[in-house]
């Protein structure tokens, strides 16, 4: 795993040298981070990079783990799909399910860090057993339109905390709390983003049998039907009567979601009569989506809703000119004509690509931009910066603070 | 002359905070900037320049990006991003002259100031939080300070370039301030003072700063 310096060859020298000095600030205080699973999904993997990089900064870090059993996740899922916006029948049972779980964890857990990080709803009861000590509750969801009875029951516990952090300005409303805007980041020493020698990528290319003959639009994104797989086939369709080109659809994890596997195969379906369509079920393999982004002429990420697609990020970072839907956290990324190119429509996400595939010397200037964007703005430095920014805030209530 | 005080660097992080206020069209964006905090309006009149700074030399504020993308009103973007920031030396100056451009605008179309935005294109008001510390830098002539200057951080220069004229109220940058109070070369002082930071890169302007002052040492 990639130790802080690591990143200077990144970022600069100066990055970590000031990272080292704001972090020297936070000396004596401690830092507990809680969310509900140690493996698998974005905060997980999130805090498997963040933890080890703060304790090596000197900002004393630990992480733990609720416990649960499958129905209190049951409930769970189905507060993360209400407060995404989609219409959830909760019981009292769920509500109470929810609460007996949330006080057997503050039970048994040890929460006298000086800085207690909660991330998600999941443990957000354990608010009640807060002292004098500082809470900050991270909202790594989408809840700009949350279903009411689910958002004003976890309101009581949201407001009980001195601190509150979400993704997009659009995610949230006013709260008596002070709330931060802290993004997402991608990691660029991970597999899927450290630079890759020609060999490895046209091994890639190979063994998933991609032509490389044409100009490569790509989609990489699961089969679900909020990343709009048919509307990006509808706009390649638009761009290939004038540009010739190739569609890469691909995605992974369709095969346990029965949704997927019907979206899936609507796709396979549209895309059967065009050879220059390949639809590509992928197994998890971090070096292939790096490979693919790389060797991709643009990269599409047309999503009709979306929490933050960091995947516009990692196509930025390799330099690549992306035609994204301005949703969710995606017009943080891109800055349209500047950085990559906005769409709200098929036409309008046709008409970028077909203006992208015919002028290169623009496609490439919006790709260095992007690359420069991300470095600035979405690199794990930043977000490590962010997060010590926010546990000093803690401490600052003002809006210059000298230290 | 009294005695030089060393140039000391000092550099700014800053967080943002999110208000919960969002605009969703002109005339609600002119209600809110009456009472919206200056971080607020300092941060929608410099955020594009800390983030895009490589991308082009004369940065929009958010207010023209948001007029010009959500509202598509083109002439009035114009107006906003044209408003020259380095002629304010205070944040309420700025917000008073962006108010004025959206007043002059609502008096003139007021069913056009009136009209609501699609869901989703609502301007979002934030603020920066800055946090400032010394670098572990200084400088105690020209020479050296050229030096700082070359190996500072984006936001060592940038904070003693704009953040300390207009958040801390200093009327100028910081490095013509020390020259003129501490070398004494008035000339150079002025001429550094003369520089329009808003029409630079930051990349630009530090390379545009050294030559000066390499010239001078």
């Amino acid at each position: 795993m990639a130790k802080i310096e690591d990143y200077a060859a990144v970022t600069g020298q100066p990055v970590i040298d000031d990272l080292r000095r704001i972090s020297e600030k936070l000396a004596g205080k401690n830092v507990r981070h809680v969310n509900s699973t140690a493996v698998g999904g974005g905060v997980a993997e999130i805090l498997n990079r963040m933890v080890p990089l703060l304790n090596e900064l000197g900002v004393e870090s630990q992480w733990d783990v609720i416990k649960g059993g499958e129905e209190f996740f049951n409930v769970t899922k189905k507060f993360h799909n209400a407060i995404h916006g989609s219409h959830e029948k909760l019981t009292r049972r769920d509500f109470d399910l929810f609460m007996e779980t949330g006080r057997a964890n503050m039970a048994s857990m040890k929460l006298d860090g000086d800085i207690i990080y909660i991330h998600d709803p999941q443990p957000i009861v354990l608010v009640e057993k807060k002292q004098q000590n500082k809470w900050i509750w991270r909202c790594h969801i989408d809840a700009s339109n949350p279903q009411q009875d689910v958002w004003e029951f976890l309101m009581q516990f949201i407001m009980k905390f001195d601190a509150a952090v979400f993704s997009a300005p659009s995610f949230t409303g006013q709260m008596a709390i002070r709330q931060f805007l802290i993004a997402p980041s991608i990691d660029p020493l991970s597999e899927k983003n450290r630079e890759l020698s020609a060999e490895e990528m046209d091994s890639v290319m190979r063994k998933y049998s991609i032509p490389e003959d044409k100009p490569l639009v790509t989609q990489i994104s699961r089969f679900d039907r909020l990343k709009d797989p048919l509307g990006v086939i509808e706009a390649y369709k638009k761009v290939k009567k004038n540009v010739d080109c190739r569609l890469l659809l691909a995605g992974g994890g369709a095969s346990d979601d029965p949704e997927g596997a019907q979206v899936l195969a609507e796709v396979q379906e549209m895309a059967k009569n065009d050879p220059d369509i390949i639809v590509l079920l992928m197994p998890h393999d971090e070096v292939a989506v790096n490979a693919i982004q790389r060797r991709s002429t643009v990269i599409v990420q047309k999503s009709l809703k979306e929490g933050f697609g960091l995947t516009v990020s990692e196509a930025l970072w390799k330099g690549k000119p992306v035609v994204a839907s301005a949703v969710g956290g995606i017009p943080l990324q891109v800055a349209h004509k500047y950085s990559g190119m906005l769409c709200h429509s098929i036409d309008g996400a046709a008409f970028a690509i077909k203006q992208l595939l015919s002028n290169p010397a623009y496609a490439r200037k919006l790709g260095e931009n992007g690359r420069e964007h991300v470095r600035n703005n979405f690199l794990i430095t930043r977000h490590l910066k962010e997060y010590i920014l926010l546990f000093l805030s803690l401490y600052h209530n003002e809006d210059v603070v000298s230290l | 002359m009294s005695e030089i005080k060393p140039f000391i660097f000092y550099t700014r992080l800053h967080l943002t905070e999110l208000t919960g206020i969002k605009a969703c069209s002109i005339d609600d964006m002119r209600k809110i900037l009456d009472y919206i905090p200056g971080s607020s309006v300092y941060h929608h009149t410099h955020r594009f320049l800390q983030q895009h700074q490589y991308a082009s030399p004369e940065p929009p504020n958010d207010f023209a990006y948001w007029v010009k993308n959500s509202l598509s009103e083109d002439e009035l973007a114009e107006r906003l991003s044209s408003i020259n920031i380095i002629e304010y030396d205070s944040i309420n100056g700025i917000r008073t002259g962006i108010a004025s451009v959206l007043n002059d605008f609502a008096q003139q179309y007021p069913v056009r100031a009136s009209r609501v935005v699609n869901p989703g294109d609502e301007f979002y008001f934030l603020k920066s939080v800055s946090f400032i510390f010394p670098s572990g830098y200084s400088a105690s002539d020209t020479a050296g300070l050229a030096d700082g200057i070359e190996r500072a951080t984006t936001d060592s220069l940038y904070f003693h370039i704009f953040e300390s004229r207009l958040r801390l109220e200093k009327g100028g940058n910081d490095i013509s301030a020390w020259i003129e109070e501490n070398i004494g070369n008035i000339k150079l002082a002025q001429e550094l003072k003369r520089f329009d930071p808003y029409t630079h890169t930051m990349e630009e302007l530090r390379g545009s700063i050294v030559r000066v002052l390499r010239r001078a040492s």
